[in-house]
C-alpha cells in the first residue's frame, strides 16, 4: 500500500504566521518523503530552536526538536548510532549560521549521509525580528532600531568550505522545485545542504515574496521580472564525479563560487554542487568495523539474560601482570 | 636495624618526556610479576615536554590504594628531582642519583619555580650551604638518608656492548638503569626487571637486549659498590591470581564496553581523554559466546556541546551512549543535560574533576565540581549522580550508570577525578557478570510493532513511560526541549506542566527506593564508633588506610563514604551521623561541598573539616595526622592540608 501525503502529516496545528515561507518548505519536505515512499518510522526529522525548528512536530515521522544551534550534533549522534535511518535536519539561519555555525562546519568535515535544510529569512523571527547572520550589512528590517552593522555570512560558500558534498538552494514559494531538491538531497550519498530562501512576512520587510518575485522591477508590459531563477535554465552542471578531470573540477569549483556569490537582481536556485568523489563517514567506519551496518551501535545486542555479552578477556590480557 | 620486607614507597621523577613513566611502569611491572600488590600515582604538569613530573609507587604484600607522604626510596636521574623531592624521604630512606649532576645549582634548572627556589634556598642559606643539588643531598644525609651515587654515563660508556651506541640512544636507557638500581637496592631479583623489559619492548629484540644489558651493568655495579644492606627488601610472593595493572581511565573504559555502551562522543580534555582514546583503540572486541564481535564507536567532536548532543542523539536511536569530560567541558554541556532531562533520554556523562575554576589546574586533582554536577543546567530536572571511590568501583559503577540511565530515562553523571583517572593498581580481573544489564522500559521491535497508539511520555504509575527508539515501527514519537504533552508535542498548558514536572521529579523518589544501599553509601568500620569521617571519591583509599592505623591505635573511628549524591539518601545519612559523637568531613576542595550537601538534606553539620585544594591528592599520612590533631583538641575547625610537590 502506497503512502499518501496524509501519512506524513501530523495532527498538530501549526502556529506559524499566515503567509510564512515555512509552510512551503514543510509541504515540500512531506511531498519529497511521499515521492520516495519512505516508511515514516524510518525517517527522523531533527530541528534546532526557532520558528523553523517547529517543523518536526508537523510531520508524521520521528521528530526531535533539540536545542538552539545544536541540531546537527544531535542528528549526527542518531545517524551514527543507526546509519539505516533517514535523517533530515532543519533549522533557521540564526540557528545554523549563528549559534550553530561551529557545528555546521564540524559536521561538514564528516560527510555523513544526512540532509540539512536551512530556512533562511534573514531575521530571528521567534524573538521578534533581530538581524540574523544572513542579513546584509546596512539593511534595516522593520524591527531593527539601527541598520545592521555586521555583514552577512554566505551559507553556500561556508557549506563548500566545510566539505558538504551536495549544495543546493531552493525558494519557499517554488514548492515543486524545492520538493525535487530535497529529494535529490536525501538521495545523495553523503552530507547534503539545502538553503531555502524563506520570506518572513512579519519581520523581514526587505526580502519579501514580492521582492523575490521582482514586483519592483516590471518589464515594459508591466510583468514582474523575478529575481530568483533556476540554474537548470542555464544548463548548469553541478556534478563532480571520479570521472571528472582535474581541470574540469577546478573549473566547476570556480563556477560554484561565482554562482554562490550571485545576489541582488539575479538569485540562482537549484543544485549548485553534487560531489560524488568523497566516501561517507559511515563507509569509513564500515571499513574498520565490518558489522557497522548489519548490527549498528544502536541495535547491537548487548546482553544475554542480562549478562554482558562483551568478552573483556583480551582487554585484561593486555594489561595483565606476568 | 629491623629489616622491613615488602612494604615500600618508591618515587621516580624527571622532565616530562624523559622516560619517567616508562621507568615507573617497568619497576611496577617487575614488582607485580613478583606477586606484589602495586599502587601508582602520577603527577605531571599541563605540558608536553620539559616540566617536572614524577611517579610514586607503593608496593606491598597486601592491596594498597593511596598515596603516602613518607617515601622510602627516591630514584632520580636528573638534578631537579633530587632537589625537589629529597625532603620527602622518610627517616632511614634512600636516595639514588646521578653523581655527575651534584654540582647543579638551582638557577640552572629553569622549571624550578621561584617559590620552590626560595623555600629550599632559605634553609640552605641559613646553614651557609650553596644552592646546589649537593647541598640538598647533604641535608638528606644529615637526616639519616643513605645516598647512592650512580655514574650512569660512565657505566654506559665503559661497557663494550653499549659504548658503540650513539649518545642519544644511551641517554634513553638511564630510566631503565634507575629502575635496575632500585631493584639492586631492594635486593630484588634482576630477572623481574628483565622480564619487564621484555614485556615493555615486546617485539623489539635489539632494544630489549640493550636495555637488559644496561640493567645488568647497573645492578652489578650497585651490588658491588654498596654492600651494606638497606633497611627494606622486596621478596617475590607466590601468587596464582590473574591480575591486571590498570588505571582509572582504562577501568572506566572497560566498564563501558562491558555495559554495552556503543557510542562515545568526546572532545579532548585532561584528565578524561585517555578513556576515549583507550576505547577507540579497542573499538572492536570479541563476544563471550565466541561468534561475532562487538564494537564501540568513538566520535571526536568539535566541542563538548557537540559531544553531549551527539551522545544524546545516539541514545534516541537506542544506543547506550556516553560522553567523557572534565570541568571546563562539562560547563559547556549544561544546556544539553537539561534537554536529556526533559526528554527523559538516557545519557551518561563521565566527569573527571580537575582543579578549577576556568582552566584551573588541568592535570591536578580536586573534588571541586560536586555542587556543579548536582545543579548544572537551568530549571529543574532529575539526574543521578554517582561518585566512585576507587578503581574497582570505577569499573562496576561505569556499568551501573547505564542501568540507571535507562531505568530512570534520565541523565546520569559518573563523577570521578584526576586521582582516579591516573591512579594505577594491581587487581584481580574484574567480573562483568557481577552487574546485570537492565534496560528498563525499552520496547523491543516486536513490542513496538504491536502498539495501537503510542505516547512517548505517557503518564504511568511508575512515572516511567515505555520507550521506543528512532526507526522502530509503531513507535513514531516526538521530542522537544519545550515542555510537552504525553505525545511529545509542545505545550504551555498549566495542568500538563504540573503533571510533567511531577512525573520527572518522582523518578528520583523511586530511584532512592530501588537502588541497593551499598550503591548509595558505604559505612566502613565499626558502626558504633565515636568518630565518623565523612568523605567521597578518590580520598577513599587514604581514609581507609588511615582508619586502619587509627583503630589499631585504639581510636574509635569509622568512615561513611558517599556514593549516590543524587538522589541523596538523607534518611540513612541522618541515622548514621546521629550516632557519632564527632563528625569530620574530608574533601579535596575549599568549601566542603559534600558537607554542605549533607547539611542541606539532614541539617547535620560536620564538627571539623579537613580540606585540601593545592591540586595534590590527600595522603594516608595527612588523614592520620590531621584526625589525630583534631582528636587531641589541637586543631582549628578547618584543617587545611598542604602536602605535595
Amino acid at each position: 500500500m502506497a503512502y499518501s501525503i496524509q501519512d506524513y502529516k501530523s495532527d498538530v496545528h501549526s502556529n506559524w504566521c499566515p503567509g510564512c515561507g515555512d509552510f512551503g518548505i514543510l509541504n515540500a519536505v512531506q511531498m519529497s518523503l511521499m515521492d520516495m515512499q519512505l516508511d515514516p518510522h524510518r525517517v527522523a526529522v531533527f530541528s534546532g530552536v526557532g520558528c523553523a525548528a517547529k517543523t518536526p512536530h508537523y510531520i508524521q515521522t520521528y521528530g526531535v526538536h533539540t536545542l538552539h544551534g545544536r541540531v546537527l550534533p544531535f542528528a549526527t549522534g542518531a545517524k551514527l548510532a543507526n546509519p539505516n535511518l533517514n535523517i533530515i535536519a532543519v533549522g533557521g539561519d540564526g540557528d545554523g549560521m549563528g549559534i550553530g555555525a561551529g557545528h555546521f562546519v564540524g559536521t561538514g568535515r564528516m560527510n555523513l549521509d544526512l540532509t540539512y535544510v536551512l530556512f533562511n529569512n534573514g531575521v530571528y523571527g521567534l524573538t521578534k525580528g533581530q538581524a540574523s547572520p544572513t542579513l546584509e550589512l546596512g539593511q534595516q528590517t522593520k524591527s531593527l532600531p539601527q541598520p545592521n552593522s555586521s555583514g552577512a555570512v554566505n551559507p553556500l560558500l561556508l557549506a563548500f568550505a566545510s566539505g558538504y558534498s551536495f549544495i543546493a538552494r531552493g525558494y519557499a514559494y517554488n514548492i515543486p522545485q524545492l520538493k525535487g531538491l530535497i529529494r535529490d538531497a536525501i538521495e545523495h550519498p553523503g552530507l547534503s545542504f539545502v538553503e531555502v530562501l524563506q520570506p518572513c512576512p512579519t519581520y523581514n520587510n526587505i526580502n519579501t515574496r514580492e521582492w523575490y518575485g521582482g514586483a519592483d522591477r516590471k518589464d515594459a508590459e508591466g510583468t514582474a521580472r523575478p529575481r530568483v531563477y533556476n540554474l537548470e535554465d542555464q544548463d548548469h552542471d553541478p556534478l563532480i564525479s571520479s570521472e571528472t578531470a582535474t581541470e574540469s573540477r577546478h573549473a566547476k569549483v570556480g563556477v560554484f563560487i561565482e554562482k554562490a556569490l550571485e545576489w541582488g537582481d539575479a538569485i540562482p536556485t537549484g543544485i549548485f554542487l553534487r560531489n560524488l568523489t568523497q566516501n561517507t563517514y559511515e563507509e569509513r567506519i564500515g571499513e574498520r568495523i565490518d558489522t557497522y551496518r548489519s548490527e549498528p551501535p544502536a541495535r547491537r545486542q548487548i546482553e544475554n539474560n542480562q549478562q554482558s555479552v562483551a568478552d573483556l578477556e583480551p582487554l585484561f590480557e593486555e594489561l595483565r601482570v606476568f | 636495624m629491623e629489616l622491613i620486607i615488602n612494604h615500600l614507597a618508591w618515587r621516580i621523577g624527571g622532565a616530562q618526556g624523559s622516560g619517567v613513566d616508562s621507568a615507573a611502569n617497568l619497576f611496577a611491572s617487575a614488582m607485580a610479576s613478583g606477586g606484589l600488590h602495586v599502587f601508582g600515582n602520577r603527577e605531571f604538569y599541563s605540558n608536553i615536554m620539559g616540566e617536572h613530573s614524577y611517579f610514586e609507587l607503593r608496593v606491598s604484600d597486601h592491596p594498597v590504594a593511596c598515596p603516602t607522604t613518607r617515601l622510602n626510596v627516591l630514584t632520580t636521574f636528573d638534578a631537579e628531582t633530587a632537589i625537589r623531592h629529597s625532603n620527602e624521604i622518610a627517616d632511614g630512606g634512600a636516595l639514588i642519583y646521578d653523581i655527575k649532576l651534584i654540582d647543579t645549582p638551582f638557577e640552572k634548572i629553569p622549571n624550578l619555580e621561584r617559590r620552590v627556589q626560595q623555600d629550599l634556598g632559605k634553609v640552605l642559606d641559613e646553614k651557609g650551604l650553596p644552592r646546589t643539588m649537593n647541598s640538598m643531598l647533604q641535608l638528606a644525609e644529615q637526616r639519616g638518608i643513605t645516598l647512592y651515587p650512580v655514574p650512569y654515563e660512565d657505566l654506559l660508556k665503559t661497557d663494550e656492548m653499549l659504548q658503540k651506541l650513539p649518545y642519544a640512544t644511551l641517554k634513553k636507557m638511564v630510566n631503565t638503569m634507575s629502575a635496575a638500581a632500585s631493584a639492586a637496592l631492594l635486593d630484588y631479583d634482576l630477572k623481574f626487571i628483565n622480564q619487564g623489559l621484555e614485556e615493555t619492548f615486546s617485539g623489539k629484540q635489539k632494544v630489549i637486549e640493550l636495555n637488559i644489558r644496561a640493567a645488568e651493568i647497573t645492578y652489578d655495579y650497585f651490588k658491588k659498590t654498596f654492600t651494606k644492606p638497606f633497611s627494606r627488601k622486596i621478596e617475590p610472593i607466590e601468587s596464582n591470581e590473574k591480575r591486571l595493572y590498570v588505571n582509572g581511565n582504562q577501568a572506566v573504559g572497560m566498564g563501558k564496553i562491558a555495559a554495552g555502551c556503543s557510542v562515545q562522543a568526546y572532545y579532548p580534555i585532561s584528565p578524561a581523554t585517555d578513556e576515549s582514546t583507550y576505547l577507540e583503540g579497542h573499538e572492536s572486541f570479541p563476544l563471550k559466546n565466541g561468534d561475532g564481535k562487538g564494537s564501540i564507536l568513538v566520535l571526536q567532536t568539535g566541542d563538548e556541546i557537540a559531544a553531549i548532543c551527539s551522545a544524546i542523539g545516539a541514545g534516541l536511536s537506542g544506543a547506550r551512549a556516553a560522553t567523557s569530560t572534565s570541568g571546563p567541558g562539562f560547563s559547556l554541556m549544561a544546556e544539553a543535560l537539561g534537554w536529556a532531562g526533559i526528554n527523559e533520554t538516557p545519557v551518561v556523562v563521565t566527569l573527571y574533576q580537575r582543579g578549577g575554576p576556568s582552566t584551573g589546574l588541568p592535570t591536578r586533582s580536586e573534588q571541586g565540581d560536586l555542587r556543579f554536577a548536582l545543579h548544572a543546567g537551568h530549571g529543574e530536572f532529575p539526574r543521578l549522580l554517582v561518585a566512585s571511590g576507587d578503581l574497582e568501583e570505577s569499573f562496576y559503577d561505569a556499568m551501573r550508570v547505564f542501568n540507571y540511565a535507562e531505568r530512570y530515562q534520565t541523565p546520569v553523571i559518573h563523577l570521578l577525578d584526576k586521582g582516579l583517572a591516573t591512579y594505577k593498581r594491581t587487581f584481580p580481573y574484574f567480573d562483568s557478570n557481577r552487574i546485570k544489564i537492565e534496560r528498563g522500559a525499552l520496547l523491543s521491535d516486536e513490542e513496538a510493532a504491536k502498539l495501537e497508539s503510542y505516547d512517548r511520555f505517557a503518564y504511568t504509575d511508575s512515572n516511567i513511560s515505555p520507550r521506543t527508539v528512532l526507526g522502530q515501527a509503531g513507535g513514531v514519537s516526538w521530542y522537544t526541549g519545550d515542555e510537552s504533552t504525553e505525545d511529545g508535542h509542545i505545550t504551555e498548558d498549566p495542568i500538563d506542566r504540573i503533571l510533567m514536572m511531577e512525573k520527572r521529579a518522582n523518578k528520583l523518589v523511586s530511584a532512592l527506593q530501588e537502588i541497593p544501599e551499598d550503591e548509595q553509601f558505604i559505612l566502613h568500620g565499626d558502626p558504633n564508633a565515636t568518630t565518623t569521617i565523612v568523605g567521597w571519591g578518590s580520598t577513599k583509599g587514604s581514609i581507609l588506610e588511615a582508619l586502619g592505623r587509627l583503630n589499631n591505635a585504639d581510636h574509635s573511628v569509622n568512615f561513611l563514604q558517599g556514593r549516590l549524591m543524587s538522589p541523596f539518601p538523607a534518611a540513612a545519612f541522618s541515622t548514621i551521623l546521629e550516632k557519632a559523637e564527632h563528625l569530620i568531613g574530608i574533601e579535596e576542595n575549599y568549601s566542603g561541598q559534600f558537607a554542605q550537601l549533607i547539611r542541606e538534606h539532614t541539617g547535620i553539620a560536620m564538627d571539623y573539616f579537613i580540606s585540601k585544594y593545592n591540586g595534590r591528592p590527600i595522603t594516608v599520612d595527612e588523614v592520620e595526622e590531621s584526625v589525630l590533631e583534631i582528636m587531641g583538641g589541637q586543631a582549628p575547625q578547618k584543617v587545611v592540608l598542604h602536602h605535595g610537590i
